[in-house]
């Protein structure tokens, strides 16, 4: 077995015991990027030579026994959208193509202090507007199980860049689904925290009431790793609360038996693909077979999450996306005559469709006359679906289900429909709109070999109770270590 | 035809704090363009705003001080537009929940006193400033020192009903904020700024006219010129049957004219919303508490005060408190020379050491010349030691010499008054001899010339003789 292909805990492990080195792994997985990136097409950005260094730093590091982590020397890729300091950080975006932050996020200072090392950064939807990373403006990333298939969206590149095993893991952004959708797409693991669980200092913003940074692994464990590195109050951030962040790897082993699992009806509904209905529902009995209790719950306002999701997220990020206006940094239009040519080009020219759309979408659900109507009910609606969720905790310890209706869909098939493409998203919206932690991980694949995802939601700040289910059905399910077939020697 | 005025004023006042409202930078002045910055207020993507507390302490004594309703939980909303000054694309701002509510200010006007509303309170950033470089055609920069800076907008109710109420109002409202140490008040260079919304209507009539929006005003002479200006256009037009346009207008000191902005600020929608990037601002009781504790006397209560208690007249009152740091100054001289002395003490500080402070352009807080030292100088005058006129020689080396020992000075320099009845019945005796001439006029009824005869002891005693005794002696003699 490749160094490449280990586990994010595996890596820590043989580190630890210094049977390999930071350099031995970066090189493994630079050579591995070396070999697939041209039909993967998931970063954005590489940045080998500072890999390298960072590796090196962090075997002195190993070697001094200084401040050493179980991140110190894994090689991890970050989402394109989180600052970093003298290096682009795009959004995929032609306005922020050459943009160079000044500063770092505050997940990838945490990541720098605990001795990862940085590949470079991954491609994604436009702003993180999209859930098939087709909206990316720099770059077309495809589902390492199928070619044909796009890899989910937004952070198609963080979760393509794990299953092609082209990082150890990576960081990605969820506002409606964009770390779990992906996640399920590629078949790792992805785990949106809690709204205030991770900084969102750094984060080019989409929904800033909505996103949140999380990690994307090959195994839960890894995702609990990684959380644990990046979580936790920043002063940056008034929305980063205060919580004291427990040993979330502590957590994983926890027994699951007389854990009280809902079931919501609403989420098995029509238009669920039946292979992802037989995956998810086998799931569920093997965990009940792991002594969990499955009572059946409801979400009543589900239905209007989409609606609700595509208002509050629209409106808050037409006044996001306003400082692109070509004063200060990234895209200007050439050659305009004034300042109002100069906003109307610059922000025509440097803006892809779907992000305009949205733009657009949002500017109108504000406007005076509309507000009440949209924005402010919109608001009212998502305590509606908050207390849903308030109401089942009261029922359950945690929510299963599927993430997506669908397994990966083909290149084009929903691009041109924004709706059909907005509704793909109607299992992980409701998650943001309640500020809850989830986790999409593998259940099994369909009939076509495309990987099909398994949802665990939790209440707010019991991340605990999340990674702990998700280990417990990933140990007997046995689905960790399959990989897509990417070259002549694996096959 | 005449008409009632109507004015309602939004005064923006800049706050001095040491940092900014939502990072750490400073708010110094006068730094080098864009010295003054970082990722949060240039707004950069990804930075995010946190809330500087020491804001919102300045706002609950701003409310306080104005008897406002302090709002348990306001929330900051943003108000978006583009202007290169803004780097966000919006203005942090409150809106439907400002952090004060439905307070009041006492106004007096021609003695007259009255209560001007105050709809609200509310804290903000400020923007950013441009720079069009006269020798380079077409290029403007920006420079984002001010951007970020706290501000508090404080909107009155239409309550004002002259020009002269419109002053009187900012003037008490920029006393209050001086007095509580949370602005510098000043009007040239913008930290105390005003808009003043203004209206006609027929007396009688309860509906408000159609109302102009005056910006551009940085002198309390300028808001006065401004609103005397448009009140007699906005009568033109009403006495010619016209209609006046809702409109901007800005004023213009040089040609004394407002001028209409032409709707470049018309019919703004600034879609207010929550700002999802900073929690309600909760305040307590206990918060509340703790910040009107800690309130100063306040302009009015002093003014009040300083005439009930020192005897002195309501304009002696005023013109100390116009600066609280002048006021405490004259308490504190009071306080060391005596309730005796305090009328005395409010001329000398309005006379003399004001005379020297405007000369060098300086505030109170600058003054050499220490309460004690002045009580010291007013104890010399009272006990006769020497003459106001001297006083006013000794004082003036105090000033330039930093020195409060103004007995030493008098000592040192003999300037003493020379109150020995004999020495000086020598000197009268002396004059009246050597003008026999001028007594008998005198005594013929030419009185004016007792003057002369006092004139000439003082010139032979170097102005040291005590006026009072010479007065007594040549009168005894001569009549």
């Amino acid at each position: 077995m490749e160094l490449f292909e280990c586990s994010l805990e595996e890596l820590a492990g043989m580190l630890a015991q210094k049977e390999i080195s930071s350099v031995e792994v970066t090189r493994s997985v630079l050579g591995r990027i070396a070999a697939v990136e041209d039909r993967i097409g998931a970063y954005l950005a590489l940045d080998e030579a500072g890999a390298l260094a960072q590796a090196e730093e962090a075997d002195r590091r190993r070697a001094g026994d200084e401040g050493v982590t179980p991140l110190t020397g894994i090689p991890i890729g970050l989402k394109d959208l989180l600052s970093t300091r003298d290096f682009k950080t795009t959004c995929a975006s032609k306005m922020l193509a050459d943009y160079r932050p000044e500063y770092d996020a505050t997940v990838v200072t945490r990541l720098k202090q605990a001795g990862a090392v940085l590949l470079g950064k991954l491609n994604m939807d436009e702003f993180a507007m999209g859930s098939s990373t087709e909206n990316s403006a720099l770059k077309k990333t495809v589902n390492p199980w199928d070619f044909s298939k796009v890899p989910g969206g937004s952070s198609g590149g963080s979760a393509a860049a794990v299953a092609a095993a082209e990082a150890i893991a990576t960081l990605g952004s969820d506002t409606g689904g964009s770390i779990r959708q992906p996640a399920s797409f590629c078949g790792v693991v992805g785990l949106k925290p809690s709204y205030g669980r991770v900084s969102r200092y750094g984060l080019v913003a989409f929904a800033s009431s909505l996103d949140q940074i999380g990690p994307v692994t090959l195994t839960v464990a890894d995702a609990a790793l990684l959380l644990q590195a990046i979580a936790g109050v920043d002063p940056r951030d008034s929305t980063a609360v205060a919580t004291p962040v427990p040993d979330y790897c502590a957590a994983l082993k926890k027994e699951i038996r007389g854990l009280k699992l809902g079931v919501p009806r609403e989420y098995f509904a029509a238009g669920l693909d039946p292979e992802v209905e037989a995956a998810v529902r086998l799931a569920i009995t093997q965990l009940e077979g792991l002594g969990a209790e499955i009572v059946e719950i409801s979400l009543p306002h589900t239905d209007y999450a989409v609606a609700t999701y595509y208002l509050l997220a629209t409106a808050e990020a037409s006044s996001n996306l306003a400082r692109y206006d070509g004063v200060k940094y990234g895209f200007r239009a050439a050659d305009c005559d004034g300042l109002k040519e100069m906003y109307f080009r610059t922000r025509a020219q440097g803006f892809g469709s779907e992000v305009k759309r949205r733009i657009m979408l949002g500017t109108y659900a504000l406007s005076s006359g509309y507000y009440d109507a949209y924005y402010r009910k919109a608001q009212q609606v998502r305590t509606l679906i908050r207390r849903d969720f308030d109401a089942a905790f009261d029922s359950c310890d945690a929510i299963v289900s599927p993430v997506c209706p669908t397994p990966a869909f083909a290149f084009g098939e929903k691009i041109d429909d924004p709706l059909a493409m907005y509704l793909s998203d109607i299992l992980t919206i409701p998650v943001n709109l309640a500020g809850l932690p989830a986790l999409s991980l593998p259940c099994g694949f369909s009939g076509a070999g495309l990987p099909i995802g398994f949802q665990v939601i939790a209440a707010p700040f019991a991340e605990e109770t999340l990674l702990r289910v998700a280990w417990h059905y990933e140990q007997q399910a046995g689905w960790v270590g399959k990989r897509p077939q990417l070259t002549e020697e694996e096959v | 035809m005449d008409y009632e005025i109507v004015i309602g004023l939004e005064v923006h006042c800049q706050l001095k704090t040491e940092t900014k409202i939502f990072c750490g930078c400073s708010t110094s002045f006068g730094e080098l363009p864009n010295a003054n910055t970082c990722p949060v207020c240039t707004g950069m993507p990804g930075a995010l705003p946190v809330l500087n507390r020491k804001v919102v302490d300045f706002a609950i004594r701003a409310g306080l001080a104005t008897n406002c309703r302090i709002v348990p939980n306001s929330v900051f909303a943003r108000k978006n537009y583009f202007y290169p000054d803004l780097p966000k694309g919006y203005q942090i701002s409150q809106f439907e929940l400002p952090i004060c509510l439905s307070g009041s200010l006492e106004i007096e006007v021609e003695g007259e006193s009255k209560t001007i509303g105050i709809t609200r309170i509310h804290m903000e950033e400020d923007a950013g400033k441009l720079v069009h470089p006269e020798d380079e055609f077409g290029v403007s920069y920006v420079d984002y020192n001010r951007a970020c800076v706290p501000l508090l907008e404080i909107v009155s109710e239409p309550d004002m009903r002259s020009a002269a109420e419109a002053v009187a109002y900012l003037k008490a409202l920029r006393d209050v904020m001086l007095y509580l140490g949370i602005t510098d008040g000043n009007m040239e260079e913008g930290s105390f700024r005003c808009d003043a919304n203004i209206s006609l209507r027929p007396f009688g009539q309860k509906e408000f006219g159609i109302r102009a929006e005056l910006k551009n005003m940085n002198s309390f002479r300028n808001v006065q010129r401004a609103i005397d200006y448009e009140v007699e256009r906005q009568a033109e037009i009403l006495d010619e049957g016209g209609t006046v346009v809702q409109e901007t207008r800005l004023w213009d000191a040089e040609r004394g004219v407002t001028r209409s902005m032409r709707g470049k600020e018309e019919a703004h929608d600034y879609r207010y919303f929550p700002d999802p990037d900073l929690l309600p601002v909760v305040i307590d009781e206990e918060w509340i508490e703790e910040v009107r504790n800690s309130l100063p006397e306040l302009p009015a209560a002093k003014r009040r005060r300083l005439a009930a208690d020192y005897g002195i007249p309501a304009s002696d009152a005023e013109m100390l408190c116009a600066d609280r740091a002048l006021a405490d100054y004259f308490e504190a001289v009071v306080e060391l020379a005596g309730a005796g002395q305090a009328k005395s003490a409010a001329n000398w500080i309005m006379v003399e050491l004001m005379k020297f402070l405007n000369e060098e352009k300086v505030g109170i807080i600058a003054c050499p010349v220490t309460p004690a030292g002045l009580a010291e100088l007013l104890g010399l005058i009272a006990d006769g030691t020497i003459s106001g006129k001297i006083a006013k020689q000794v004082f003036a080396t105090m000033y330039e010499q930093g020195d409060n020992a103004p007995k030493k000075i008098v000592e040192r320099e003999g300037l003493a008054q020379m109150s020995d009845a004999g020495e000086l019945a020598a000197l009268v005796d002396e004059i009246i001899t050597a003008n026999a001439d001028k007594v008998a006029q005198y005594q013929a009824g030419k009185t004016k010339l007792f003057g002369f005869f006092v004139g000439q002891v003082m010139k032979k005693t170097g102005g040291q003789a005590n006026p009072r005794l010479v007065n007594e002696l040549f009168k005894e003699r001569i009549g």
